[in-house]
């Protein structure tokens, strides 16, 4: 297989502008960004309040957070797909195969990540602030809106470490979304089809585009929290 | 709401508008599913590797849904597997190949009706350098009998498809008791036909196929057709509509709208008239008694 081959296919599908390859990209972006959306909205709230609080076995949680990190998403995969299966507790909601199915194991496997990171992050900026806090009387959860707005660079990392493991995996979206033509094939799971499809160009191409975006995202990202730093200090 | 909140979901916005006004401006094509609206009218069928892979379904679903307007959702997966996903109600269709599974699945109770559509035939695939010596034969239990004995790789899909299930089915023709006779020549791998192809092509190792994921196939490298045109080479496909009796959710009615088109004249032409590069790759036989 050649290379130019590889980048031959990649630019052709960027000046294409196939439908069917428009409408890929767009699902999988719809996908990861809805889920890292969702696990941003419950874990940083969760994470800082982790990070505060005090309560008997508290260690024992920040320890299987940090595992959860390491989830194989074929195991969320899974347990997601034995949940939403007709045969499964939450078959009547119809919801397998479909973008819907995608999205929820791909929280699964985000919100560890969000959790963690931000404890960590909020219980580090509290250590630092904690008398100043007190001072204005910010003491326990009310600390926790200044908190996030101090560590929101940090925090932007930790969402961007969230995309990157959801934009990146295909175990999950594979086995809950089906890889069906047009409704729920992602960038990745069109990576594995042509691959065996022994389209090996095309497929490479393709990881070329995920890539691409990847690295689109974190530029503007980037770019945001600079210019954020720059006007709020 | 926190700052680094509101900026993600307006990055999330943004992305979603940008994604949607390409969309938008895309040429009139049918619209992407995942964008229709809900209550789409809209079946799943679990199918096989070698449908999908093959382009077959690419040709045949838009004849179908020009008709109906039903939009036909395929999940490809091995036939044991595609037949699983039905038993646990997460499909409404099963179009496959492995006629004494399909037939099991009937008498479940799971579908009233199995149907033959169309078939093809599988080839030993092998590499060019040919270390078992079997190239240009035509007698398949022969070949496996001296690939065994001469220890040659070997991949097999292990992945209870019916394209595995064929070749279990030859090996025991040929007398080899693989389960117990395998050694590191024989190399189970679980996973689709594609793979199994590309796995193949690059140890050097035989493999059965289905013709028309081989004919499809691009990533051939040394590997060709070493066996074919064997009776016991044959490959059936049949297809069933999931039984209400099992599943009340399923939707039966235009599952077996689908099935009946696949069996009608129009469907059984669609399907004969997929081609690559002039081969034929599926052969109607709906009306085949026996098949």
């Amino acid at each position: 297989m050649e290379v130019g081959a590889v980048f031959q296919a990649a630019f052709a599908l960027v000046v294409g502008l196939d439908p069917d390859f428009l409408g890929i990209v767009g699902l999988s972006l719809r996908v990861t960004l809805t889920a890292v959306a969702v696990a941003a909205l419950v874990g940083l709230p969760l994470g800082a309040a982790l990070a505060l609080a005090r309560f008997p076995g508290r260690s024992a949680i920040i320890v299987c957070l940090n595992a959860l990190m390491g989830l194989p998403p074929v195991v969320a995969g899974l347990a997601v797909f034995l949940m939403l299966s007709r045969s499964g507790p939450l078959g009547p909601l119809g919801l397998l195969f479909t973008p819907t199915a995608m999205i929820i194991a791909q929280v699964i496997l985000v919100l560890p990540i969000v959790i963690a990171l931000t404890r960590q992050v909020i219980e580090d900026l509290w250590g630092e602030y904690r008398d100043h806090l007190r001072s204005v009387g910010l003491e326990g959860m009310r600390a926790i809106p200044t908190l996030l707005f101090d560590g929101r660079f940090s925090l932007a990392t930790a969402l961007l470490a969230g995309f990157g493991r959801a934009s990146a995996e295909v175990g999950a979206v594979l086995i809950v979304g089906g890889n069906i033509a047009g409704y729920t094939r992602t960038m990745t799971t069109a990576i594995t089809l042509e691959t065996s499809k022994g389209d090996l160009p095309l497929a490479l191409g393709l990881g070329i585009v995920l890539l691409s975006l990847t690295l689109a995202i974190n530029a503007v990202a980037f770019g945001a929290s600079r210019i954020g730093a720059r006007y709020a200090g | 709401m926190s700052l680094i909140q509101r900026r993600s979901l307006i990055a999330a916005s943004l992305f979603l508008g940008l994604s949607g006004h390409a969309l938008a401006q895309a040429p009139a094509a049918a619209p992407p599913a995942a964008t229709a609206p809900a209550g789409t009218r809209f079946i799943t069928v679990a199918s096989t590797t070698s449908t999908q892979d093959s382009g077959l379904f690419g040709h045949i679903l838009p004849i179908f849904k020009d008709k109906t307007g039903i939009e036909v959702r395929v999940i490809s997966q091995g036939t044991g597997q595609a037949l699983d996903t039905a038993r646990r109600g997460d499909a409404d269709v099963v179009f496959v190949h492995a006629k004494a599974q399909e037939l099991k699945f009937v008498e479940e109770g799971f579908s009233t009706e199995r149907r033959p559509v169309m078939y093809n035939d599988f080839v030993l695939i092998g590499p060019k350098s040919d270390p078992a010596g079997v190239a240009g034969t035509t007698d398949i239990v022969a070949a496996l009998k001296k690939i065994q004995e001469k220890g040659a790789p070997f991949v097999s899909r292990g992945d209870k498809s019916g394209t595995h299930a064929a070749e279990l089915n030859l090996w025991k023709a040929a007398g080899i008791d693989i389960a117990a006779q395998k050694g590191p020549w024989y190399r189970e791998i679980g996973q689709g036909m594609g793979a199994a192809l590309n796995t193949s092509g690059a140890m050097g190792a035989y493999v059965l196929s289905d013709r028309a994921t081989w004919i499809s196939f691009k990533n051939r490298g040394d590997l060709v057709i070493s066996v074919e045109g064997d009776k016991r080479l044959f490959n059936q496909y049949g297809v069933m509509s999931v039984s209400l009796a099992k599943h009340p959710h399923v939707k039966f009615n235009d599952g077996k709208l689908f099935a009946d088109w696949l069996t009608s004249p129009e469907g059984q032409k669609a399907i004969a008239d997929y081609k690559i590069d002039g081969q034929q790759l599926f052969f109607p036989n709906a009306g085949q008694a026996g098949a």
